[in-house]
């Protein structure tokens, strides 16, 4: 029964022809680590994000009058509701956290390296929709912070000359942040953002699948037709696709192996998630800011404005720049630096573990100043603050322009043939 | 690499200066599972406050649910202007006019203790003192010029402030001082519970879903290492 019904639906889509490409024969080197698991999680995370969002849409009211009337709504007279509020509120934390990961692993292993640019540049791609998604959602519960945080963000489109001011009135639809704006928001949040999200992630899989998966050791497990003798081949039957134009070495399908390595990995990050759900859903005032529990109010600014936490680096480049407009322009220069990545490296060797130890070091500072740029966003503007935000900023970009000219002519360490396990 | 290391502990301290001044706050130590603690809060709540301050995200017999009132006993004992038991715990006073009176309109205080913290609230209750400049004759040494009086007045007395900032106890009360802390931290533990009713099973929850998810991880541990046996 069930094979006479693939084999019908095979005659009209290619159902298991695809299944085998992209999971139960797509070779995926046997080595991933630790950091290889952040790639199905974020995933996850944007399923939970899409199922939660659809479940309180149902019972959100998006306006300025009843918006937040309709979060507490949700929180006291839905069944559930507050579960469902919860999960989407952090799980969007835990999507910064995961993507951030993700993006880490790959500046890593060098994943963005020729010939995974494109794969690098949709994740990229992905990095700043989720950024404007998150950016909307964030204005949606019409708290105090919601309020101030959406008005701070949209005023620096003001600091372009000549159009600023009315690009700035063009994208609240009002002079003021309003009911009008709220409105626009949504419908950005729940259909427009999501829908791109989803296109970008498949873009991002079907990249990674013709290039192939890197890994932490950085080198290709296929290799070129004819070169690898049978016997030292990898003895698991992957798809035509792949072992038509390649020898593959050192992999192993995706499915089963990958895909209940990943279980537990996703029963690892849910144990952490519930964790902080369950017990600490405001995130000590992170994930959730306490003026939130206030609503929108444009006569009066909480204490202290800062934006969520996972802007926090971009926000603090952009704060310790004294132009408002070169101010901007940093701040937009500093996630253009990410999607040229690719370029800025000029090596030709991947792995962290067989560059040289400047690049070890850049690394590492670069990490470091991306964190301190995080605190220092949801910090207030002192003097001391600012002089610690400049320092970092030059350690961020500085990471970028030191690539570029120790790459070109780097000592490495000789890379192996085959992957050790 | 040392040097790197040395560099992120000279930066520590530096990040101990960023954090602003905060005003000591006395802790609550409110306990959300004392039903007769929330039940004499809502009490407080129905005569004190409720005047001014409404709970409009709150229903009246999701409160009763809650804290252990029966329905009949609900209506008779907490609700005093005929309102059906579904309604939200709301006031009929004027916003505009309230802002005349008092400087600015009361706030709702549904979620007072989730904006605040349940410790600002207990302190803040403790805090009045006596300050003829003021119209209603008090101030409060946590939320300076407040535009409240005294409510509770009544039952703490009022304590007055001498030109060193030395608080004296208060005095002219019905209550003794301890007596008043804990009406104050009743009033404190409703209003946390107001903050957030689903609290407590939000918790109870949790335990249950770390007990399957901690389970289930050890089980896909094994899973995987019987999966991953032919790989080498």
């Amino acid at each position: 029964m069930l094979t006479n019904f693939m084999a019908w639906m095979d005659k009209r889509l290619p159902v298991t022809d695809a299944w085998n490409k992209h999971l139960a024969q797509y070779p995926a080197p046997k080595n991933f680590n630790f950091w290889y698991f952040f790639g199905s999680l974020a995933m996850l995370v944007l399923v939970n994000q899409i199922l939660t969002g659809v479940w309180l849409t149902m019972s959100y009211e998006p306006s300025g009058d009843g918006a937040f009337a309709s979060v507490e709504y949700i929180m006291r007279d839905v069944d559930y509701g507050w579960l469902l509020r919860y999960m989407h509120s952090t799980g969007a934390s835990a999507f910064f956290i995961v993507v951030y990961l993700h993006m880490f692993r790959g500046m890593m292993y060098g994943s963005y390296q020729k010939p995974r640019e494109l794969l690098w540049i949709f994740g990229m791609l992905i990095f700043l929709v989720l950024m404007a998604e998150a950016f909307m959602g964030y204005l949606l519960p019409w708290g105090n912070m919601s309020y101030w945080g959406a008005q701070v963000i949209i005023s620096l489109f003001g600091a372009i000359p000549v159009i600023g001011d009315d690009l700035t009135q063009w994208i609240r639809g009002d002079y003021v942040i309003s009911g009008a704006t709220l409105n626009r928001f949504f419908a950005l949040h729940v259909i427009a953002m999501p829908l791109v999200l989803v296109i970008l992630v498949f873009l991002h899989i079907l990249a990674l699948h013709e290039v192939g998966s890197n890994n932490p050791e950085g080198i290709e497990v296929k290799k070129k037709k004819g070169t690898i003798k049978p016997e030292d081949q990898s003895k698991f039957t992957f798809h035509k696709q792949y072992t038509d134009k390649y020898d593959i070495v050192d992999a192993i399908p995706f499915h089963p192996y990958y895909s209940v390595k990943d279980i537990m990995g996703v029963a690892f990050f849910l144990f952490i998630f519930c964790w902080v759900m369950f017990f600490a859903p405001e995130g000590g005032g992170y994930f959730i800011e306490a003026p939130n529990f206030e609503p929108a109010n444009g006569l009066k600014t909480p204490e202290h404005i800062v934006p969520v936490w996972y802007f926090g680096p971009f926000y603090t480049i952009l704060r310790v720049v004294p132009d408002k407009l070169f101010g901007a322009v940093a701040m937009f220069g500093a996630i253009i630096m990410l999607f040229a990545l690719p370029w800025f490296d000029r090596g030709t060797v991947k792995a962290i573990k067989y560059r040289c130890t400047l690049h070890t070091i850049n690394l590492i500072q670069f990490v470091i100043c991306f964190i301190v740029l995080g605190i220092l966003g949801t910090k207030s503007a002192t003097p001391l603050n600012n002089m610690i935000g400049t320092a970092a900023s030059f350690g961020y970009f500085g990471f970028f322009i030191l690539l570029w000219f120790y790459s070109k002519n780097e000592k490495c360490k000789p890379v192996p043939e085959r992957v050790s396990h | 690499m040392k040097k790197l290391l040395l560099a992120i502990c000279a930066l520590v301290p530096l990040f101990a200066f960023a954090a602003g001044p905060s005003v000591q706050l006395d802790k609550a130590n409110n306990d959300l599972t004392d039903k007769e603690s929330l039940k004499n809060g809502f009490k407080t709540y129905i005569n004190y406050c409720l005047g001014c301050h409404q709970l409009q995200y709150q229903r009246y017999n999701r409160t009763f649910k809650d804290l252990g009132i029966e329905e009949t006993d609900g209506i008779e004992n907490y609700m005093y202007t005929g309102e059906k038991s579904g309604d939200h715990i709301t006031n009929t006073m004027p916003a505009k006019e309230a802002a005349k009176w008092f400087g600015t309109a009361p706030p709702d205080l549904t979620l007072e203790a989730r904006l605040r913290s349940p410790d600002w609230i207990y302190t803040y209750l403790r805090s009045f003192y006596m300050d003829e400049k003021r119209p209603f004759g008090v101030n409060n040494t946590l939320f300076k010029d407040v535009g409240m009086p005294h409510v509770l007045q009544d039952l703490q007395g009022v304590s007055s402030i001498d030109e060193h900032g030395k608080v004296s106890p208060a005095m002219g009360g019905s209550l003794t001082t301890e007596e008043y802390d804990i009406v104050v931290r009743d009033l404190t533990n409703f209003l946390e519970y107001v903050g957030e009713p689903s609290k407590l099973e939000r918790e109870s929850m949790g335990y249950k879903v770390l007990i399957f998810l901690f389970i289930f991880f050890v089980i896909s541990y094994f899973l995987k290492k019987e999966y991953w046996k032919d790989v080498h």
